[in-house]
Parts: C-alpha cells; structure tokens; sequence
C-alpha cells in the first residue's frame, strides 16, 4: 500500500509509533452496584485486526464505550499510542484517532456519498463548500479503499452494504488509528461482507488497527487475526484467532464445556423431522415485477425448509409474497389444499401462514406496548367477546407462551423496548404462535441476538417442525441454514437455481451454488493475506427502491 | 443495559435499588422522571392550582363561578378526547373547528325538524367530514396534517357559505341543553362526563382501543399482524369529527346562537394543548383520557386564574404558551433519555 490511507488535509497520516496501538490493562466498571467489566486486558496491535466476541451481556458494548469516551472506567488504565489517555466524549477519542462504525448505519441518507464522508470537514472554498474538491476527494478515497460506488449519489438510495462502507471510509477519513466495528454486518449479505472485510484488510495493511465484533462466527476466522472472549466482564481468553477451534470459542462464550458443546454441535438443531407425504405448503409461479420470476417452493408438514441465496435473490420477498404483504402479478399458494388469495395479510393469516419478519424494530415488535399486548396483538377479534378484550383470556395465553419460550422479562407489563433482542424475538415467535399457524415463515430468526437466546430460538424451530408445522426459513448463516434446515432453496436473481437435500446439503456444496460458479472460498478458511484487499468484490449501488434484502 | 442503568446512578446518587443486578428492565418505574412527569405532571398542575385559587380567588368555591368552569370547558374536553384519539395513532385533527362551525351552520337549517333532527343532522356532518379526513390519510395515504388543514379550511368556507349570517336559535330543546341541569349538574357536564367515560371504555377495553394504540405505536408491525389498519384509522377520524360536532352542538346550545365564522376558531389548538398537556405523546401508541380531561381542566383554569387576578386574556394566551412548551419538553426529554440508553 503505498498510498496514504487518510486525506485530511495539512495532517501527516498518522503518527509513527512503535508498540500497541491501545493497551488496556485492569479496567473495571460498574453500573449502580453491577460489575459489567472486571479487570479487563486489551492490547490492540497495529495492523491487527481484533475480534471482540461475547454473548450480549459479557461486556463487549461497555469495554467499546469506555474506549470511546462514553463511559469513564471506575479503574484501570487505557492507554493510546502509548500515552494514558481518558476521553470525555465520543468526539474526543474520534479526534484522538479512535473511530467507531456501528450496526445500525450514523449517516444523512438523503446527503450523497461525499457529503457524508466529509460531513462537518468539508473542503471550502471563498467561504463556500468546494464541491468539486468534495466530490474528487471523496472519489479517490473510496478508489483506494476497493469500494465501487458514485459518491454523488444519495446515501439512502444505496443498499446496506455500501452505506456501512461509506461509514468506513469516514472513519477512514478521519485519519484513524484504531477503528472499531461494531457489528458491522449484521446487515449485510455475504457479498457484501467479502467486501468490507477487504476493505477492513486494506486498512489493517496500512498499520490501521481494527476491533472488529460480530455475531457470525464465521467471519471472525476470514477476517480476524487476534481474539479476546469476554464472559462475565472478564477477558477469558485472548489468543491467536487460527489456533481457536470453533467448538472451543463456544464454550468459552457460553462457560461451559468443550465436550458438551461438542456433543450438541454449535447450532441447537437436531436431526431431520419426521415429515407427512403430502405438502402442506405449496407455493408456484410467484412473480413480483423486477423481484421474483416464477418463484415454487412446498413444504411438508414437519418439515423445515431452507430458503438460501445473496443480497437480492429474493428470499425476503417470496416470504412476504406468501405471507400476502408483496403485490404480485402472479402467485399460487396453497395450504393444506386450499388456494389462499394473494395480496391480503388477513387471509394468509386466517389460513393459518405466519411470517416472521426480518426487521424485528421496524416490522415486529410496538415497543411501548407491553410484552403482553406485543404478544396478543395479532389474535386480539378471538380474545374479545363483542370488541370487549377479556383480560383473563389474554393472560392465560401470555402465561402459556412466557412458559413455553422461557421470555425473561419481570412481568407480562414491562415493555417490549426494555427487553433484549433475544427476549423480544422470543416475544414475536409467541405472537404468531398464538395465532395457531399451520406453515411459519422465518425471516432470519436468530438475527442480532446472543448465543444463548439463538439456541433456544434453534431449538423451537426444531420443536415447531416436531409438532407438524411446516416451516420455511431463510438466514444468511450458513451453518444454520445447513444444520436446521432439512432442504434448501437456492434462490438467484429472483428465481428459484438450485436445491439440496440429503447427502449434498453441507456448507461446501450450499456455497458452491450460492456462488454460482465462482470457485468456492470457504468462510472458515485462513486469513487471507494483507494483498488480497485490493482483490475484494465490488458492491454496486443498487436502485432506489431495490435495496431489500435477499 | 447497562447504560440504562448508568443513567439511574447519574442521575439519583442514592444507593442503588434493591433490584436484582443485571435486570436494568424495573428501572423505568423506579424513579420519578421525565416519564412519570409527562404522565402525572398535568394532575399535579391541577392540584396546585386549585390550592392556589383557593386561597387567593375570592368565591372560587361557589357554586356558580364552578358550574361556569365546568360549563365552559365540556365541550372543549369533548373535542379533545376525538383529538387524544387521532394523536394516539400517530396522527393530527386540524379539522376539528370548522367541524363545529359546520355543525353550527347547519342546525338553523333543520331546526324545524326538531332539537334531535337538527343535532343529528349537525351530527352527521361531522361523521361525514371525519370520513373524508380518515380516507384521504389511511387509504390515500395523505400526511394527516396536511389532509385535515385543508378540510379545516375548506369546511369553514362552506360553513360561511351554508351557514351565512349569525342567527340566533330559539329552541326550547337547545335552551334545555344549553342552560338546563339534571339534579344541579348541567346538561352539557353531563355530556361531556359520559364522552369521557365512554371513550375511556373504548380505549382501555375494546380491541379497537388496542389496536389504534399499536398502529400509533409501530403501523407496519401492526398491519403485518393482521390488523385492520385503514379500517381503524378511518374510524377514529369519524369518531374525531363526531365528537367534535357534538361540541359544536352543545356550544350552539349554549349560546342559543349559531355563528359560523366564529365559533370553533382555533378550538383545534386548543385540543391538541390538552391532550399534549395530558400526557399523551404526540408521536402515538398511547391515548391518555383522564389526562386530556385534566389537561383541558388545566388549561381552563389558568385562564380563568389568570382573568380573576385582573390579568388580560392575551396574558393568559402567553402563559399557556408556556405550559404546552413545558409539556413537549416532558415528552422530548423522555424520548431522548430513551434513545440514549438504547
């Protein structure tokens, strides 16, 4: 790399100095009376990119605040560049040189691409914003760090992927030493990631250093070349990421034994079901315009069915095509033998379909709205008699399903909002199970929430299919898709490529059709080398409107 | 979590709560803070200000200066629990004056009809332009600001056009239910108590009450589960414009007069006031009835504080001013609290 990675102007790119870019040593911090961080070491090396992992609750997001000037540590010693440093506020420790890009994208999307990277910094000229300076800047930027993208164009016209590279070459932008990613890609396809991990290996060959958290324990192994587990507060482990095995990073995040988790495998998914002969789903001929072209799938009774594919094959959308909630010029769905009319939430859902959306905030849960009434919303006409709710009907539902997916929450009345992701995804699952559903369409269920709550989330998808539902699920995890599913369909460019079942169905295979051709890179294989950044795909800027997900 | 409780120990130093540790999710009820103020700080007001009236306001406890309290702010509390409802789901009724005005130029029209003839028509009228309002936002999909701005304004027009000159309405039904009681308590309290009790009901028992909360609180959540989203939507801007003509009734009966140029002006802001004031968010998924009556409580007795104390009307007007700013300044504060934590 023989570009300097930063552009502001009149500032040297950075400081040479020799030795860890942050040393972390003994901090320590409580929240009225509860220890969220114990004694926590950290060293970030430059050049290195440092996997965080933990279950929610381990101390990841505190350990990131103190770094960044949110909290101040009760005691320890964080030091930067060598020097003790204690920021007061977010924009001190980005002034330092400690940049953070969170999950959920900081950015004007109705600003273009340049105006967002040199938002508050930009070049001026009489006084004025020199957007032709803007524009070209931003443009060599973005060309340097391998991302294919007009940086005229309007943040929120672009799909995920590229917004969250955009607040990457920000960071960049800001001449940082350490980036933080926190959960970057929780949002992206696999595509998309590959992308943002070269950019993330350019920038590490620049002696950037990088924290990187991630939920997807695949991409810690493709992108990661150090890790520390966080458990309780408590760094449990720090170590080479290639000498971790994977069984063994479970157990460490989840304190328990190797051989337990061995025995269980990484996913909670059992063997296959026992399934019925006939299709109890049945869907063909789905056609959305620019979306889905003659999209089938059937699902049995007790019977999952995976539904894989990348950004923009697609998976998303022939869910809510089956669901009712997709306009479509054409569509065929059955259940039971029974054609359902397309285009109508009520009818999908009276003939017994539920959908479990993706987008848990904005499709799933009315956070001011208590656990409860989150969980009878969508039965509430059969908990009335007259348009009068009977209160002891919703309880003894609520009670039932709080048992049964073990929702932790104090009470039936405490809001949805105050819940964890886990906890109100369980509060969702409970909501269409109370509306009695014969097929269950699931939209990346285990999406952002902990290891824990993915297990149990896992296992009751087993248990449904147990029970005879017909399941159909999509997730952008492999290993989930694989082990829970009992056959997949690939979906490419909104029609049906591919399906696996039985003896083909494993990542390797699952891979290869995903990537259509392209020799197959194993997400769990070695780092590849500092060089290959430049090599990383380019995402393109999807069309407004086309940025749904897969 | 954990930042959420670090703004508990910020905020109140006191030892922390017996609380067990990790579960931050008991916080919210712990302490009283901007939320408990945005639900409670209007009774509180209240309270103080009757304290207050008591002991400065000579005759404030009689019974005449009472029953014009109430007398003038029922069928204010009538139009603002139509207001809390259309708030509650996210949205706004700036129509709800010229629903009155409408309301008032059409009963001259049909009094020959009767009391009850000329009340159902002006009724009517208001279920009529409640569904053109209620239509335009849930099936057109028009921002509920600007659809009932332009039938606040295009209904006073044809009020004015209908409705003409003020006339005078010699009634003996309306003379009834303008200054006539039933046990010492007026027919027009009476109304607005039963409106209250009523829409109570509706919103705290009834599925439609549950489910206009969860379209104010996440509208396409809502509509994915099932709901009847349009259906609810165009129902509570009817029942909004039913409700506001039946203020439009009891004015008229009031004032044994009709004056459609006049009467219901600005009654719009007057509504949103009370039920802001009330406790109901303006951003949606909550309705707050006994708030809303407390808030209009509220904002009456302050003027009438105020005007007992020789202080001008426009004075007043500035001081209410003031409590609606404190009031969203409960609300904002809540919400960005909240998100901090997030």
């Amino acid at each position: 790399m023989s570009h300097p990675l930063t552009t502001t102007p009149g500032r040297p790119p950075g400081r040479p100095h020799d030795g860890p870019l942050l040393t972390v040593s003994g901090v320590t911090k409580s929240f009225a009376g509860v220890h969220a961080l114990r004694g926590v070491d950290f060293t970030l090396e430059p050049g290195s990119v440092h996997a965080l992992v933990g279950e929610n609750g381990a101390g990841k997001s505190t350990f990131i605040k103190v770094l960044t000037g949110v909290h101040a540590a009760d005691a320890g010693e964080v030091r930067f560049l060598g020097d003790p440093v204690a920021f007061s506020r977010p924009a001190d420790a980005q002034d330092a040189g400690i940049s953070t890009i969170y999950q959920e994208i900081n950015l004007v999307p109705l600003l273009t691409v340049a105006q967002n990277i040199y938002l508050g910094r930009e070049p001026r000229r009489f006084g004025l914003v020199d957007t032709r300076a803007l524009n070209r800047q931003a443009a060599e930027l973005v060309q340097r760090l391998g991302i294919e993208v007009d940086v005229r164009a309007e943040l929120g016209s672009l799909g995920l992927g590229v917004q969250q590279m955009v607040a990457l070459a920000r960071a960049v932008s800001i001449d940082a030493r350490v980036v933080i990613m926190d959960e970057p890609t929780s949002s992206l396809e696999v595509r998309e990631v590959e992308t943002l991990f070269g950019v993330a290996r350019t920038l590490a060959a620049s002696g950037v250093g990088l924290v990187f958290v991630s939920h997807r324990l695949d991409e810690l192994w493709a992108l990661c070349d150090t890790v520390t587990v966080l458990r309780d507060g408590r760094a449990v482990h720090t170590g080479p990421m290639a000498d971790l095995e994977r069984v063994k990073l479970v157990a460490l995040m989840l304190g328990r034994e190797v051989s337990d988790v061995r025995a269980e495998g990484t996913t909670d998914f059992g063997a296959s079901h026992a399934q019925g002969d006939a299709p109890l789903l049945s869907v063909s001929g789905v056609d959305v315009p620019n979306r889905l072209r003659g999209v089938g799938l059937t699902a049995r009774p007790g019977e999952v069915v995976g539904l894989g594919g990348l950004l923009g094959s697609g998976r998303s959308e022939t869910l809510k095509a089956i669901y009712g909630d997709l306009t479509t010029t054409a569509a065929d769905v059955e259940v039971g033998g029974t054609k359902v009319k397309a285009g109508s939430v009520s009818r999908s859902l009276r003939a017994g379909i539920a959908l479990l959306s993706e987008d848990r905030k904005a499709e799933g849960i009315v956070p001011d709205m208590s656990v409860r009434d989150n969980i009878a919303l969508a039965v509430l006409p059969k908990m009335a008699r007259g348009g009068m709710v009977s209160d002891a009907r919703i309880d003894a539902l609520v009670d039932t399903f709080m048992r049964r997916l073990q929702i932790k929450a104090s009470s039936p009345r405490q809001k949805v909002r105050e819940l964890s992701g886990g906890n109100q995804q369980k509060v969702l699952i409970a909501r269409w199970l109370a509306t009695e559903p014969r097929v269950f369409l699931l939209d990346e269920p285990t999406r952002g929430i902990d290891v824990g709550a993915k297990r149990e989330v896992q296992g009751l998808i087993d248990e449904l299919a147990d029970q005879g539902l017909a399941v159909v699920l999509v997730s952008s995890e492999m290993d989930e898709l694989v082990e829970g599913s009992d056959r997949v369909v690939v979906l490419h460019d909104g029609a049906v490529s591919g399906e696996l079942d039985g003896d083909r169905l494993t990542s390797a295979e699952l891979l290869r059709v995903l990537a259509g051709g392209i020799p197959d890179e194993h997400p769990t294989g070695p780092p590849p080398g500092p060089g290959t950044g430049a090599n990383a795909v380019g995402t393109h800027p999807t069309t407004p409107g086309g940025d749904h997900r897969g | 979590m954990a930042e959420h409780t670090a703004t508990a120990a910020g905020t109140a130093p006191a030892p922390p709560p017996a609380a067990p540790p990790g579960e931050a999710a008991t916080t919210s009820r712990r302490r009283p803070d901007g939320e408990w103020f945005r639900r409670n700080g209007v009774y509180l007001g209240l309270v103080a200000l009757v304290l207050v009236n008591l002991a400065i306001t000579p005759n404030f406890a009689s019974t005449g200066s009472l029953r014009l309290q109430m007398v003038q702010v029922a069928p204010i509390i009538v139009v603002s629990l139509g207001m809390a409802m259309v708030i509650g789901t996210g949205g706004i009724d700036l129509s709800v004056g010229a629903v009155m005005a409408m309301t008032a130029a059409v009963i001259p029209l049909y009094i020959g009809y009767g009391t009850l003839g000329a009340i159902a028509v002006g009724l009517i009228a208001g279920v009529l332009s409640g569904a053109l309002a209620g239509s335009v936002v849930a099936r057109i999909g028009v921002q509920p600001i600007i659809a009932t701005l332009a039938i606040m304004v295009g209904l006073r027009g044809l009020a004015n056009i209908v409705g003409g000159q003020i006339k005078s309405i010699r009634d003996p039904g309306f003379r009834e239910l303008g200054s006539g009681d039933l046990f010492g308590v007026p027919w027009v309290v009476l109304v607005a108590i039963v409106v209250a009790v009523l829409v109570w009901v509706l919103m705290s028992r009834t599925t439609f009450g549950r489910q206009l909360m969860a379209i104010g609180g996440n509208a396409r959540a809502s509509q994915l589960a099932g709901l009847p989203v349009k259906r609810v939507l165009t129902t509570v801007y009817v029942l909004s414009g039913l409700l506001a003509a039946l203020a439009g009734v009891l004015l008229v009966g009031r004032n044994q007069a009709s004056d459609p140029a006049t009467l219901g002006r600005l009654v719009e802001l007057t509504a949103i006031t009370a039920v802001v004031v009330g406790g109901t968010p303006l951003t949606g998924g909550q309705v707050r009835v006994l708030g809303t009556v407390a808030g209009a409580l509220l904002m009456q007795l302050i003027t009438y504080t105020l005007v007992a104390q020789d202080i001008t009307n426009s004075v007043a007007q500035m001081v209410q001013a003031v409590i609606v700013v404190l009031a969203v300044y409960a609300q904002v504060g809540t919400r960005k609290r909240r998100r901090s934590r997030a």
